[in-house]
């Protein structure tokens, strides 16, 4: 019996293989005239479509992978949704065209390269790496082995940038935002006694935990409790809470993004427990979460570079084109998703790039572009980065007020 | 106080683990299955419920009855459509179906509803009249709070306990389950309809799971759609450690784990909480191999 | 061919395949006629291969449900990492350090299998099942707060937070959730293929010697073969400790691909993924195990052009496999036409 399930398998693989190898056919032959990534198909009235069919022949292939799927969906989601907005406008623009294709990584090394290989098959030419930071450090090697020019959205970790002259980062890196925020807390005096939650099965929460804790103890501030979770452990904080609050904390830091945020908030304000909080730019999108209570969040502190609310005309224009296609207000993934394309955009205008290079080419133009060239995005100003790869520019310190945020400075 | 203010913690987290392990073990016990879907039954519950009250604006009692029935209809659906063409397939066969529909639904609901996470509203929360609200009941002069979510979920417990083991011990269909449960071949004989028995009791457990999703998302109100997977299997070892099959050892699973939980965060470790928990019920399943209430097994040779 | 039993030609016919389907492979890829998608998936493949034959060997041929097999992997992963990155500089040859590492891998991962075995192979059925689960979820969890590093003067080990205090001139391997960073990609298809042969050698001259004679009439009856004097503890053990081996071999070949590698990788999910792979294609079949985990690690990649629906399409095809295998009218109607089905693997 069993060899017919044998041979039922084996005709699947034949048929796998052979649509695996028309879809890579596909993908070359038909690669200018689609554009995949469009996925605004709820809302009919986006124009959008129209944008990115014109880019036929002479558009430059910008690929990136990012979690589309699976528990952290939201963050792939939302880069690849910002950098679409930006393709959609450049294109409408004239000028300089993309073709943007992101593929589905799931949040995994193993299958960010299986991604990155079908995004090299369909004719990449210049990389918006991974959305993610393990995802990004496996695909970085790979961009770094095949010399394709790679500025990832929001991958923070320093492990994606190091050693590799061709790998940038639009977001900051970890250490650099745990020193940061320590830094600031300092300087304004925030708090005297600190607790820390922190998840300890995640590189982005850990790095930023690791050097917050160096920084802290190098200016002399007490953390008087360190506690964690993880994956499966999310729900309950009843005894991270506690602990802080034992321990006197006034000050929670909290290296996170906002979802388990939400959580925190909901629960300390069930106990009565009330310090400060101070959050980083995973804090971001607390405030637009479907249902959240933004009297929960109020007096929360956090360095972002990204704030949905703020009014200049760029941000403005992007987080209106965002809810129309999406119908959500964007999270600094989807900015940083959409500055990454616009960066891309002013360094090939101005290395005179034309989409016929190959992606070799492109690496060294983009390389000694970047490490020349100021941007100024919505998750930034002036922003510059230096051979290493990594951004320079300042995190704007943020606290909300009545269920928006205001400058703290 | 501390102690009791963990205690309190861990009750309310186990009592969401004893919803979720009822229906699993539910269905495990007549239809000799790992419904490994259930975890995401309970996700569409609790969105078929966030859409009603958030976007409908319809009281919460209606939203509640909305999700069970939807789940229940998708209960049946999945049932008819996956797993009774496998009535006769070895178990794992149905095991691996099973995963293949935890997948799907997952994937359907990040097509329908999008990765966003979404606030669930607290249905048991009370307004006081200079508009602070009330989530639970202060005991010891405000040191210990018992959350109504808790309360409720507890009662609910409790009820659905007592309910599953009226229905089964008294009603035809009850009993027609309670024998399929014992010998499918042999209640065939008898002139039970085994197929419909165990559709029925897909039916109830979805049923169920959508209470439990109401009451997951009321407790910890993050709702994605992957928010049932880990729940499901946390709940599912609680299940086991209660001994899977048995009613009442649901309730107690859960309990005990969700208060093991809690005891390993506050005592011992944040970090290795997991781990110990695992650990604790590795040491119950080689003390009592069947769970704290199952029945042993006799073997025959 | 007189001597050749029906087991062993069906064993010999399982080589022959892999042996084209690698030689196939090999030509498709030195000719460039392969495209980068599938090049990059032949060494996970042959590591999920490996896993899906190990794992056989525990569920198909000793008849216990495992749910943790990610676990040994894991293990393995961590343990071979360690090794190769320890022996970067003592030994600059790649295929000999990748060979160190894969046989301390298997070494480690067996003696887990057997601390582990211990308690669990004392179990049944599904409480067996779920204790192999929360081993893995333990296992997966003192990865994720494991501090190593490696200096002048060794190595240092630490739990729950760095406090190995590695010199400066040395440097850290594993970084508790960070997992091993920075790891050479020394895995090739080459070794792929020869570990999935080695696999199927070992596997088949178990299961073929007086050993899995009796593993075998465990699964089939633990009590008759208990009865006529088999020592249920020791064969359970041999296949236990011979899967995990595997298991882990397959994870330090999978976790030197990718640069990086860490914990949370090898958790429930990727258990159950393995164990689609053994139940879809047949239990105790080891070469429907080997197909199925080949055409499953493909299909998710050859569904790309359905963009945002892949996963779904993924699910419900995993359904209707499984409706189609165990449908009766389909099992009858292939029963009838069985030179049919020989000449449909062949082809495969």
């Amino acid at each position: 019996m069993k060899k017919f399930t044998c041979f039922l398998i084996a005709l699947a693989m034949v048929m796998s293989l052979a649509a695996c190898g028309g879809s890579s056919n596909g993908g070359s032959s038909t690669g200018g005239s689609t554009t995949p990534a469009a996925s605004g198909g709820s809302t009919a009235t986006e124009p959008a479509p129209d944008g990115s069919t014109e880019a036929a022949a002479g558009a430059f292939k910008i690929g990136g992978t990012g979690p589309l799927t699976g528990g952290a969906a939201i963050y792939g989601n939302a880069a690849k949704n910002g950098a679409q907005i930006a393709v959609d406008e450049i294109n409408a623009a004239g000028g300089i065209q993309f073709d943007l294709r992101y593929e589905d990584d799931t949040h995994d090394a193993e299958k960010a390269v299986n991604a990155y290989n079908a995004l090299k098959d369909w004719g990449m030419q210049i990389s918006l790496g991974s959305v993610t930071s393990k995802p990004c450090e496996a695909t970085s090697t790979e961009t770094y082995a095949d010399r394709i020019f790679a500025l990832t959205p929001s991958a923070s970790s320093t492990a994606v940038i190091e050693g590799k002259d061709n790998q940038f980062q639009m977001c900051f890196t970890d250490p650099n935002q745990g020193t940061a925020s320590a830094q600031y807390i300092a300087e304004q005096n925030l708090g005297t006694k600190i607790a820390i939650i922190w998840k300890n099965d995640d590189v982005y929460s850990k790095g930023i935990h690791d050097t917050f804790i160096d920084e802290a103890n190098a200016r002399g501030m007490a953390v008087v409790s360190d506690t964690t979770f993880a994956d499966g452990n999310d729900t309950d904080f009843s005894v991270q809470l506690s602990d802080a609050q034992k321990n006197g904390a006034d000050l929670v830091f909290l290296p996170m993004y906002y979802q388990p945020a939400s959580l925190i908030f909901a629960q300390a304000n069930a106990m009565g427990y009330a310090p400060k909080w101070f959050g980083v730019d995973g804090m971001d999108g607390i405030l637009t979460m479907e249902g959240f209570d933004p009297a929960l969040a109020e007096g929360v502190m956090l360095l972002t570079p990204f704030n949905a609310d703020a009014t200049d005309a760029k941000t403005a224009n992007f987080v209106q084109k965002y809810q129309d296609a999406f119908g959500e207000i964007p999270n600094q993934f989807a900015a940083d998703g959409y500055d990454c394309v616009y960066a891309y955009a002013q360094a090939l205008q101005a290395a005179g790039a034309t989409p016929d290079m190959t992606a070799e080419q492109l690496n060294d133009l983009m390389i000694a572009q970047f490490t020349s060239m100021t941007f100024d995005g919505i998750t930034g100003t002036s922003m510059t980065w230096d051979a290493s790869g990594a951004v320079s520019k300042s995190p704007k310190g943020m606290i909300i007020q009545n269920g928006a945020y205001v400058g703290m400075d | 106080m501390s102690f009791l203010n963990y205690l309190i913690s861990g009750i309310s987290l186990g009592s969401i683990y004893a919803i979720i392990a009822l229906g699993y073990t539910m269905v495990y016990g007549i239809a000799k299955m790992l419904n490994f879907a259930h975890g995401d039954v309970i996700m569409v519950g609790a969105y078929i419920c966030f859409y009603s009250v958030s976007r409908f604006g319809l009281p919460a009692p209606v939203g509640v009855l909305a999700a069970v029935l939807v789940c229940t209809a998708l209960g049946i659906v999945v049932e008819r459509l996956a797993y009774k063409p496998l009535r006769a397939a070895p178990s794992l066969a149905v095991l691996i179906t099973a995963i293949g529909v935890s997948y799907f639904l997952q994937n359907a609901a990040l097509l329908l509803w999008t990765s966003n996470p979404k606030v669930f509203p607290n249905f048991f929360a009370a307004k006081k009249a200079d508009g602070t609200v009330i989530t639970g009941i202060d005991l010891a002069g405000g040191q210990l709070t018992i959350s109504y979510v808790t309360i409720v979920t507890i009662a609910a417990c409790v009820i659905i306990m007592l309910a599953l083991t009226w229905f089964t011990g008294n009603t035809k269909m009850g009993k027609a389950m309670r024998a399929c449960s014992e010998d499918k071949g042999a209640a065939q004989l008898m002139g039970i309809d085994v197929n419909s028995t165990i559709s029925v009791t897909f039916a109830i457990g979805s049923g169920l799971a959508a209470i439990a999703g109401v009451l997951l998302c009321s407790a910890y109100p993050n709702l994605v759609p992957t928010t049932g997977s880990m729940p499901g299997i946390k709940a599912f070892t609680a299940a086991v450690f209660g001994g899977i099959g048995s009613i009442p050892g649901a309730l107690l699973g859960g309990i005990l784990l969700g208060v093991l939980e809690i005891f390993a965060k506050a005592y011992i470790s944040t970090q290795l909480s997991d781990a110990i928990v695992f650990a604790a019920l590795i040491v119950v399943l080689l003390v009592k191999p069947s769970g704290l209430l199952g029945k042993p097994i006799r073997e025959k040779v | 061919m007189k001597k050749l039993t029906k087991t062993s030609r069906r064993n010999y016919l399982t080589y022959l395949i892999v042996i084209a389907a690698f030689v196939i492979l090999q030509i498709l890829r030195t000719t460039g006629a392969m495209s980068s998608s599938l090049k990059g998936m032949l060494v996970p493949i042959c590591a999920y291969m490996v896993m899906a034959a190990s794992l056989n060997l525990t569920v198909g041929i000793l008849g216990e449900l495992s749910l943790g097999h990610a676990g040994f992997m894991s293990v393995g992963a961590f343990t071979g990492t360690t090794v190769a990155i320890a022996l970067q500089d003592a030994v600059p040859a790649a295929p000999l350090r990748l060979f160190l590492a894969l046989i301390a891998a298997a070494v480690g991962a067996a003696l887990a299998g057997f601390l582990i075995g211990i308690p669990v192979l004392r179990l049944n059925g599904d409480y067996l099942a779920i204790v192999t689960l929360a081993f893995g979820e333990i296992i997966k969890a003192i990865f994720n707060n494991l501090y190593l590093g490696l200096d002048s003067r060794g190595l240092h080990v630490s739990l729950l937070a760095d406090t190995t205090n590695t010199a400066p001139d040395g440097k850290m391997i594993i970084q508790g959730p960070m997992g091993i960073g920075g790891i050479q990609k020394i895995s090739t298809f080459t070794a792929g293929f020869l570990l999935v042969m080695i696999s199927l050698i070992v596997i088949f001259h178990l299961t073929g010697s007086r050993a899995g004679r009796a593993i075998m009439a465990i699964r089939d009856n633990r009590i008759a073969a208990e009865s006529v004097g088999v020592n249920i503890t020791k064969y359970k053990m041999m296949a236990f400790v011979t899967s995990a081996a595997l298991a882990g071999s397959a994870g330090a070949l999978f976790a030197m691909n990718y640069s990086t590698i860490v914990a949370n990788k090898f958790d429930f999910n990727t258990s159950i993924l393995v164990l689609v792979f053994v139940v879809l294609g047949g239990l105790g079949n080891m070469l429907g195990s080997l197909v199925a985990a080949a055409a499953l690690t493909i299909l998710p990649e050859a569904l790309r052009q359905f963009a945002d629906y892949r996963m779904l399409v993924y699910a419900i095809v995993l359904i209707l496999v499984m409706l189609a295998t165990n449908n009766p009218t389909i099992k009858a109607f292939f029963g009838r036409l069985k030179p049919g089905s020989r000449s449909g693997k062949e082809a495969a």
